[in-house]
């Protein structure tokens, strides 16, 4: 698997560090009765088998944070953006 | 069922082997079973087994996507031990190595549980010290496990590297003489026959599709070879447990990512135990036929595909060609991949979910073949009695929401 860092072109997957799910959303009340919210940030994944959106960083490169769009089943990459851009534009 | 023994073998013999009959039927599913197990790996069969034989539960099936004992429980490096370091986990590991001591006699199966020992190398200080309280915690949990030196570790495998100047030199192992490894497909098939002879169904080539609900209880599961109504689901399917729960809205604290193994063309005996290299993350053993079985760490991201990265077994055979120089030159001949389904804390899910009737026993992650007897035994108790077997409890879904995590991330064979 070869992903296209947007600074540092096609890379091999040794160079990147994988951190899972981009889609999810840190809950920002810290009342008791959001606990589940928390519970379902904190613990419980999508798991999904398909496409996906993942936080990957350029640990052995440029080190930047980066979202792949990745196909779980094949291996398949539909995109690569910079999480800034991710966290802007909510696509990759 | 036709028993084996060497009576029935000599007796066949005399027919050139003509005469064997099958080990277990192929029925066509009922429409209605009083519990349906999807996932025919040693896990399910072993739950099967058990709930046909201690709870008289025999109008079941055991539904399989593919052929049984074809994922993970064909995909492992078969090493059986029970030393980790939780109470919570000690007392099922410990249920399960037990009753592997005889469970060829229980099956009739020669399952070849050989309890050849197991060394897990400590090879930096912080390790030592690691191992040291496993030990502790082991010793007081009753478990026959010990400390061994540099000394020893080279009398048990004359072809470690035990020099002093290497790169992660050995500084002693934590050995458990009781443990060992095991012959994965004759588990699964051993449990299958037994299953199969008590009445249970197994049902190959049958995926399932779907989960009907009527409020808050499971009614059925849709599946390739039609619908089939029941009361009890029972979801034992590894990594694919996410994909099945799903079906029923349940959610799990689990991802599935792939684990690699590979074996060596055979050579004569070079190591009669297991060792197990955490620093480096690598574990070998060789088998009957004589090839060198090496595990490694699994890879840092998500997968569905049984493939893993080509990295992931390079670290690993560097690692092993450190710790054995003699296996420099060895070809490997064949390398596959597992999906196993991580949790975070690196223990087991065996629980009763939200929805009633779902069960769900999976997060075995990197650990799943030691502990198929036990799992399966408090696993069918919680289904037949629908609550928690008091060893399974603890491994409740629950635990997650109430802080309560059983954290075996350290005591875990490898690096994930």
């Amino acid at each position: 698997m070869r992903i296209k860092c947007p600074y540092c072109g096609e890379r091999p997957n040794e160079e990147f560090t994988c951190l899972g799910d981009a889609s999810l959303k840190r809950p920002t009340s810290n009342e008791p009765d959001t606990m589940d919210e928390w519970f379902d940030y904190v613990y419980i994944r999508d798991n999904l088998k398909g496409r996906m959106h993942e936080h990957w960083h350029h640990s052995g490169g440029c080190r930047s944070w980066l979202v792949v769009d990745r196909d779980t089943e094949t291996h398949e990459i539909f995109g690569v953006t910079t999480a800034r851009d991710y966290n802007a534009k909510g696509k990759v | 069922m036709n028993r084996y023994s060497i009576f029935s073998l000599a007796r066949n013999a005399v027919n050139y082997h003509k005469d064997w009959e099958k080990a277990w039927r192929s029925p066509d599913p009922r429409p209605t079973y009083d519990a349906v197990i999807v996932g025919a790996g040693g896990h399910g069969l072993a739950t099967a087994y058990y709930l046909a034989k201690e709870h008289r539960m025999t109008n079941i099936a055991v539904l399989e996507k593919g052929w049984l004992g074809g994922g993970n429980t064909g995909r492992n490096t078969t090493i059986i031990r029970s030393n980790y370091l939780q109470d919570e986990s000690i007392a099922i590991y410990e249920l399960a190595r037990s009753l592997y001591e005889d469970l060829s006699q229980e099956l009739n199966y020669n399952t070849m549980f050989s309890p050849r020992g197991v060394m897990m190398m400590c090879q930096t200080e912080h390790e030592l010290r690691a191992f040291k309280r496993t030990a502790h915690a082991n010793r007081l949990a009753g478990l026959d496990c010990r400390m061994i030196d540099r000394a020893e570790v080279k009398r048990l495998c004359p072809i470690i590297n035990d020099s002093p100047r290497a790169r992660y030199p050995i500084l002693g192992a934590y050995y458990q003489p009781r443990g060992g490894t095991g012959r994965h497909d004759a588990v699964a098939w051993g449990y299958a026959r037994g299953a199969d002879d008590l009445g249970v169904d197994i049902i190959q080539n049958c995926e399932v599709t779907g989960i009907t609900r009527e409020g808050d209880t499971v009614t059925g599961v849709q599946t390739s070879k039609g619908y089939i109504k029941t009361n009890k689901i029972a979801v034992v399917a590894a990594g694919n447990t996410s994909a099945i729960v799903e079906m029923a809205g349940v959610g799990l604290p689990v991802e599935s990512v792939c684990l690699q193994a590979l074996v060596s063309e055979p050579i004569k005996p070079v190591i009669d135990c297991v060792v197990m290299a955490n620093t480096v993350h690598g574990y070998m053993s060789q088998s009957d036929k004589g090839e060198l079985v090496i595990g490694g760490g699994a890879d840092g991201y998500n997968n569905y595909s049984q493939r893993g990265a080509f990295t992931s077994l390079e670290h690993t055979v560097t690692a092993l060609v450190e710790t054995f120089p003699i296996i420099s030159r060895l070809r490997m001949m064949r390398i596959w991949g597992g999906i196993v389904d991580m949790t975070g804390d690196r223990s087991p899910i065996i629980s009763m979910t939200d929805v009633k009737g779902l069960y769900v026993n999976c997060g075995w992650g990197t650990g799943g073949f030691k502990s198929i007897p036990g799992s399966g035994f408090v696993f069918a108790d919680t289904i037949a009695n629908d609550r928690p077997h008091p060893i399974a409890e603890p491994f409740g879904l629950n635990r997650f929401l109430e802080g309560r995590l059983i954290d075996e991330s350290v005591a875990a064979a490898v690096a994930h």
